[in-house]
């Protein structure tokens, strides 16, 4: 993991601190409770692909979409999928998961919500099946842990991240392969677009997305073994990120539970926002998938640049401040360590603006102090890439060098050709040119870095901070359902009733059952 | 004589006439002497010439990316060249406020989003945000326009059906991020769902915007008018009066504010 060291320069009032963050506890915890009450086809279906089962019919609709609606039907969700689908395999209905999908999708077996003696049966059995699943997420961590003591983590901080998203997994694979050779410590694979609003996983290897490739198990597989190759030939570990987001965020996060993926894109209001996915939809989707990654050792990546690129950058530097904080409270929650909270934050001030440079320093650096044990994720400039290449190329080489002053852990490579085309192989050479530069001659800076404080960047930081503070207060009065339908971030509008993905959820009865939960909740493996 | 040589020109680097231009790429080639060679045949046969291979430099095993400077012979025809100009004045603020007050007598309603899959609200919130675009605000600043954002990745059916709940006397719609023309194929699909919609002549002003629209490809696209890169709100506003609400007649010709040419 990136080890920070944290600049201790920034001086900020603890009481602040520990106001801000309790703040974040008393916005977050009713939806953390939503969370707990419901569930989502999405999460019944994750559960079913940790008990193995896989693939799809031939119309490409996956097997674990066919069996939660066919329980959905017959049964209800409402006391979850695990209970009807093992009453029904020990009533003999089929011998196994497949081809009880494989029947339910012809509709020749009839689920019931077992009791007494039965329900104890089905949920041993449903406890022993979903147990294999989560022993592999478990090994994968193991196999990840094995291959980083073996090959070793990137000799210089901030990471290097690159993105690949040609569409066509056999020409990301060789991209990606090159993109590591040339100097990336993490691959993302851009999702194609659209994906986050597909209600079910795509399944197999695929040659044909817009501006990303499907994320699909296989997908995963072909591309992590690719990058364990060329760690070997390297002598580092390069890390595999992908997009645990949108209407399959549990079941995505479970396939990179399982496919050793070592990063994962998880926001608790990205899809809320961006994507107007249901705000109850996406809180209890996103509790589940933090779990799985909590116990995979992934490293989650938040999407806090968003806000900057529709609101401005310096009015809604505080929204970025109050996202990591809530970010913070529902990724502990869920079980995730410091080290795995990969908090983002981005460099969108308008260039033209006086003391551009200045506020960035002090934005960064206050995420930076807020976290000193997270690897922070810092994003490059993308709403004020105009087209000038060569003024985007400068604008880089400055985000660069801010995220080298501030110590942050994860750096995304900015493209000069940001908003023209997607990257050429010289656009990354480039780019990566100018990384390797910035960071040779002035990572060190960390060091000497110490504005004074009573100056400009000093005070910036504590107003954001404070601004932060206002603000999750009232959301905390409004509650965070109300502000986010209200447009408290992002300026958009969501109301808890709406939005994409709502016919998915359900509330759960007093007999819910989830193994999966259960065993990622008491951290058993059995 | 003087005004017809000013139609040729040619590209200019430090003196007029000198033709000079930059170009970069990459060949699938080695880094050699003999990769040099190749990026000068290359930059002589695009008229370069003669083409000086200023950089170069190894890109991975395979390839070699090049900087090449030097002169083109072309000319340029201005009286050639042939762009959509603009049709219409440039208004304030305040004389967009005015138009739709004295002539609509009640508020424009603005009905705004991105479709498809595209999740980049920056284009159609640069137009419609308070906030703006290069220093003019957006079309919510306006008092007498309403504006309706419905943001990204909005169905076209829940468009049409909102448009017509807001009776919308402009649909405007933005594509930022597209591969393979899908910004295209979703301004058709948008332009024949409005067509489907509303009785003939009566659907509300269509307009598209985005970085990779050409302006002239409104008839083709079944819209009103097409925006490209770099529009402000003003225009927007002030194409929106232009269309919608064409001055008297004879008040047009004695109108002294209009911006004429801005």
């Amino acid at each position: 993991m990136p080890r920070s060291s944290a600049p201790t320069t920034l001086r900020l009032d603890p009481v602040v601190v520990r106001k801000a963050r309790s703040l974040a506890r008393r916005a977050g915890a009713p939806v953390v409770k939503l969370a707990r009450t419901h569930t989502t086809v999405s999460v019944e279906r994750a559960t079913l692909r940790l008990a193995g089962l896989a693939g799809a019919d031939v119309e490409r609709v996956p097997w674990v979409n066919h069996l939660v609606d066919a329980v959905r039907a017959g049964a209800g969700l409402e006391h979850g999928v695990a209970l009807p689908v093992w009453d029904a395999l020990l009533r003999g209905e089929a011998d196994d998961l497949l081809t009880l999908a494989q029947k339910a999708a012809a509709g020749s077996v009839s689920f019931r919500v077992p009791e007494g003696r039965d329900a104890v049966r089905a949920s041993k059995a449903a406890r022993a099946s979903v147990s294999t699943g989560i022993r592999r997420v478990d090994a994968s961590r193991t196999t990840r842990e094995r291959l980083v003591k073996r090959l070793g983590d990137p000799a210089q901080r901030p990471w290097i991240y690159l993105i690949v998203a040609t569409g066509d997994i056999y020409e990301d694979i060789p991209q990606a392969q090159n993109a590591a050779r040339e100097g990336a410590d993490v691959i993302a694979v851009i999702r194609s677009t659209g994906q986050s609003l597909l209600d079910y996983v795509p399944e197999g290897a695929t040659r044909e997305g817009y501006a990303g490739t499907y994320a699909t198990q296989e997908n995963f597989r072909l591309m992590r073994a690719a990058l364990d190759d060329v760690s070997k030939e390297l002598g580092r570990y390069v890390r595999l990120t992908n997009y645990a987001s949108g209407l399959c965020m549990p079941e995505i996060a479970a396939l990179a539970g399982l496919e050793r993926l070592d990063m994962m894109l998880n926001d608790s209001m990205y899809g809320i926002l961006f994507r107007d996915i249901n705000p109850v939809r996406t809180f209890v989707d996103q509790r589940f998938s933090r779990q799985v990654h909590a116990r995979a050792g992934i490293i989650i990546n938040t999407g806090e640049d968003n806000y900057l690129t529709t609101a401005d950058a310096v009015d809604a530097a505080h929204t970025v401040t109050v996202s990591q904080l809530l970010n913070e409270y529902f990724a502990k929650e869920a079980g995730l360590q410091d080290w795995q909270l990969g908090l983002g934050h981005a460099f969108e001030i308008n260039p033209d603006l006086p003391d551009s440079f200045r506020l960035e320093l002090a934005h960064a650096l206050l995420a930076r102090t807020l976290f000193p044990d997270a690897p922070l994720k810092w994003m490059p400039p993308t709403k004020h890439m105009t087209g000038d290449v060569f003024r985007g190329y400068l604008l880089d080489g400055f985000f660069n060098l801010a995220g080298a002053m501030t110590g942050q852990g994860i750096l995304l490579v900015g493209m000069m050709t940001e908003a023209v085309v997607t990257p050429w192989l010289s656009d990354r050479d480039l780019a990566l040119q100018n990384v390797r530069y910035v960071l040779n001659a002035a990572s060190g800076l960390t060091e000497d870095f110490r504005p004074p404080p009573d100056g400009f960047i000093q005070t910036r930081a504590r107003q954001v901070l404070s601004e932060a503070v206002d603000l999750l207060e009232r959301v905390v009065d409004d509650t965070l359902l109300e502000a986010i339908a209200d447009g408290t971030f992002g300026l958009m509008k969501r109301p808890a009733d709406a939005g994409k993905g709502l016919d998915g959820v359900v509330r759960r009865a007093g007999g819910y059952l989830n193994p999966a939960v259960d065993l990622l909740e008491e951290g058993a493996t059995r | 004589m003087t005004a017809k040589k000013a139609d040729v020109v040619r590209p200019y680097g430090d003196t007029t006439g000198d033709g000079m231009v930059q170009v970069s790429f990459t060949l699938p080639v080695p880094h050699s002497k003999r990769a040099e060679g190749a990026a000068a045949q290359l930059a002589e046969k695009m008229g370069i010439s003669p083409a000086l291979v200023v950089h170069s430099k190894p890109m991975g095993p395979d390839f070699t990316f090049f900087v090449v400077y030097g002169p083109v012979h072309h000319l340029v025809d201005l009286s050639a060249v042939h762009v959509v100009e603009r049709e219409y004045p440039l208004l304030s603020a305040k004389e967009v406020n005015a138009a739709v007050k004295s002539r609509l007598r009640r508020k424009l309603v603005v009905v705004g989003a991105c479709i498809g899959t595209d999740a980049h609200t920056v284009g159609i919130d640069a137009i419609l945000n308070i906030k703006g675009f290069a220093g003019e605000k957006g079309l919510e600043y306006y008092r007498e326009i309403r504006v309706v954002n419905l943001g990204a990745q909005v169905l076209v059916p829940d468009l049409v059906e909102r448009a017509r709940a807001e009776k919308a006397d402009a649909v405007l719609v933005s594509q930022v991020v597209t591969q393979k023309d899908a910004h295209l194929h979703n301004s058709r699909e948008m332009s024949a769902a409005f067509r489907e919609a509303y009785p003939a002549g009566r659907r509300p002003l269509l307009v598209v915007g985005g970085p990779r629209f050409a302006e002239g490809a409104a008839a083709d696209l079944g819209v009103d008018r097409v925006f490209g890169k770099g529009t402000t709100p003003g225009e927007v506003a002030s194409y929106l009066v232009h269309a919608l609400l064409p001055a008297p007649a004879p008040a047009a010709a004695a109108r002294p504010t209009g911006r004429k040419s801005a």
